[in-house]
């Protein structure tokens, strides 16, 4: 089992000043959507909370610094793109979204009630903000290429992120994509791989780095729970084949009953619970 | 011209008129799309035999607007990327173009695992789905160009054997062929031309459909003949059977058919080798409706 988490930095080597700045000001506020997710796991019984939980500092930044995806340009083609192939952990992304405006927190609230257009997985006809319908592991992926290649045939300067699991990347779909945007030189696309390690228990990965490599990706690892390491990752861009930042998380982060437990994976709080942990995040 | 260089010359006149068209080749037809390829190479790729992802990526190429055609053989189409097409296409109601080749058995001598006679069964499963199966070049001409850009999913069934005749046919309607009052006869795309050889001379309604799905109802039940409809599909039997029962309720009605009998073919050979022992050829289809009538 892994204690604590590698220091690397992002390419480069230096920290941005612009997260830096206002570091705590960012935690803070994660923190406080990490309240919002635990509170809607209880409400509602549902909800994949510890891999929502692994992949919410990267969103935040992805929102907050990086993505051209306002609720304002969200049907216009000049827009950045963000799928979230590992569905299960759209929990994070709910709040997120909501965080920048796309929906009301009131109408969040409503997640896995009956009409709610919020289910335990995102669906594209339901949620403004949410690019594809995704909860098939494997799926994600080859819909953000099929994008990304539209783009660069319209000669876009629009940006692509998909974000996959560790678990994902068992699928072969996976690495038929990965084949694809390297021959179709998708410099346009960047993929996250939310490297928790929750499938070592099953068929462990290997070295993801050199896999990528190998496939005429470029590489680079990172603190996915590091604000500015995931900023510096994910705001370099690429002339001429598609980029991968490997991202070593904790699932569960944040919270320590959860963290690398496989017991959260689907599970919610009950009402002590709910106490405790709330009380650890404030 | 056969179905397939149809396809070929269809689909290349319409990517030469509408940029959106974006077409995907599994590694099959590249001989064909040749010149398309050179030509037109922002439109016209050679993907690979990657299936599941060819049709993860179509459905990327939809959302921003494209219009995605894929085309590859029957089984790796639609069995293969099965969960694809239904939550990638399906459940995300975005427009797109699957075209087959070797329909049923047409690859006879290949074995069954190009074999698939199960395409429009397991398809007809899926809620939104278009299921086109002309019956000649030209009308596969007609209903591509009627539907290419409709933003559904459609499946169209390139065949290798076609009907002497052309109709002239529109997408989710049916033909009236002949009109009887001992029977309906239902016949579905490339099985027209030997179903009706088979009723020629008897009283039986015919209804040609090269749309499966949206199923036209309307016509069936203005031509129910008798309580008595036999079906005859170029695919595994009781692909129809639903919509039927749904088209003549309340009342009642005897189905029987001749289809592709629900097993693996074992044999190899030629596809009119396979017809003649299935019973695809008019007089044994012509016995089994005179059976069917003459039935209490």
């Amino acid at each position: 089992m892994r204690v604590g988490l590698p220091i690397y930095y992002g390419i480069g080597g230096q920290k941005s000043s612009l997260i830096k700045n206002k570091l705590i000001m960012h935690k803070l506020k994660i923190k406080e959507l990490r309240k919002l997710i635990i509170e809607l796991s209880y409400k509602s019984q549902e909800g994949h909370i510890a891999s929502a939980f692994s992949i919410l500092d990267i969103l935040w930044v992805l929102y907050e610094r990086i993505l051209n995806t306002t609720p304002k340009n969200i049907n216009t083609e000049n827009r950045d793109i963000f799928i979230l192939s590992k569905g299960h952990a759209c929990l994070a992304q709910y709040v997120v979204l909501m965080e920048k405006g796309f929906f009301s927190k009131s109408e969040l609230l409503s997640f896995c009630e009956y009409n709610s257009p919020f289910g335990g997985h995102p669906d594209r006809n339901k949620i403004i903000g949410i690019e594809a319908s995704t909860g098939s592991l494997g799926h994600g992926f080859p819909m953000a290429v099929g994008i990304a290649l539209a783009l660069s045939i319209k000669q876009s300067s629009s940006r692509v992120f998909v974000l996959v699991g560790d678990g994902e990347c068992n699928e072969g779909t996976i690495w038929e994509s990965a084949m694809l945007a390297n021959r179709f030189q998708l410099a346009n696309l960047c993929c996250i791989v939310d490297f928790n390690h929750s499938t070592d228990r099953a068929l462990s990965l290997g070295n993801l780095q050199d896999k990528f490599l190998s496939f005429g990706w470029g590489v680079s690892t990172i603190n996915g729970h590091d604000l500015d390491q995931i900023y510096d990752a994910v705001s370099k861009t690429s002339s001429n084949k598609p980029s991968v930042i490997i991202a070593e998380t904790i699932k569960g982060y944040g919270c320590k009953r959860m963290e690398n437990n496989p017991e959260w994976h689907h599970k919610s709080p009950s009402e002590s619970e709910l106490k405790e942990i709330i009380k650890e995040l404030s | 011209m056969s179905m397939r260089k149809q396809f070929i010359s269809t689909v290349e006149e319409l990517i030469a008129r509408d940029e959106r068209i974006v077409l995907l080749l599994g590694d099959i037809g590249v001989f064909g799309f040749r010149n398309s390829l050179i030509k037109y190479p922002k439109q016209v790729y050679n993907i690979g035999i990657l299936e599941q992802s060819t049709i993860g990526l179509a459905a990327g190429l939809a959302m921003t607007g494209k219009i995605p055609f894929v085309h590859t053989i029957a089984p790796f189409l639609v069995e293969r990327s099965y969960e694809q097409l239904k939550d990638d296409f399906c459940y995300q109601e975005l427009g797109g173009n699957f075209i087959s080749v070797g329909a049923s058995y047409d690859y006879s001598a290949l074995g069954s695992t190009h074999h698939c006679p199960a395409d429009v069964g397991i398809l007809k499963l899926l809620p939104g789905m278009e299921i086109i199966l002309p019956g000649t070049s030209r009308e596969f001409d007609i209903l591509l160009k009627q539907c290419y850009s409709n933003n559904n999913p459609t499946y169209f069934r390139l065949s290798e054997y076609e009907n002497d005749e052309d109709y002239d046919v529109t997408f989710g309607k049916a033909n009236i062929i002949q009109r009887g009052s001992q029977a309906t006869v239902i016949a579905i795309g490339s099985m027209l031309n030997q179903v009706k050889k088979a009723v020629s001379g008897l009283d039986v309604s015919l209804l040609y459909y090269t749309t499966v799905a949206p199923f036209d109802m309307e016509i069936l039940k203005k031509h129910v003949s008798h309580g008595k409809i036999f079906v005859c599909e170029p695919n595994y039997g009781g692909s129809i059977y639903f919509d039927i029962i749904r088209a003549v309720k309340p009342n009642s009605v005897q189905i029987d058919g001749i289809s592709v009998p629900h097993r693996f073919l074992n044999h190899y050979g030629s596809r009119e080798e396979h017809d003649n022992i299935l019973g695809f050829n008019a007089p044994e289809i012509k016995k089994r409706i005179i059976n069917f009538i003459n039935e209490k």
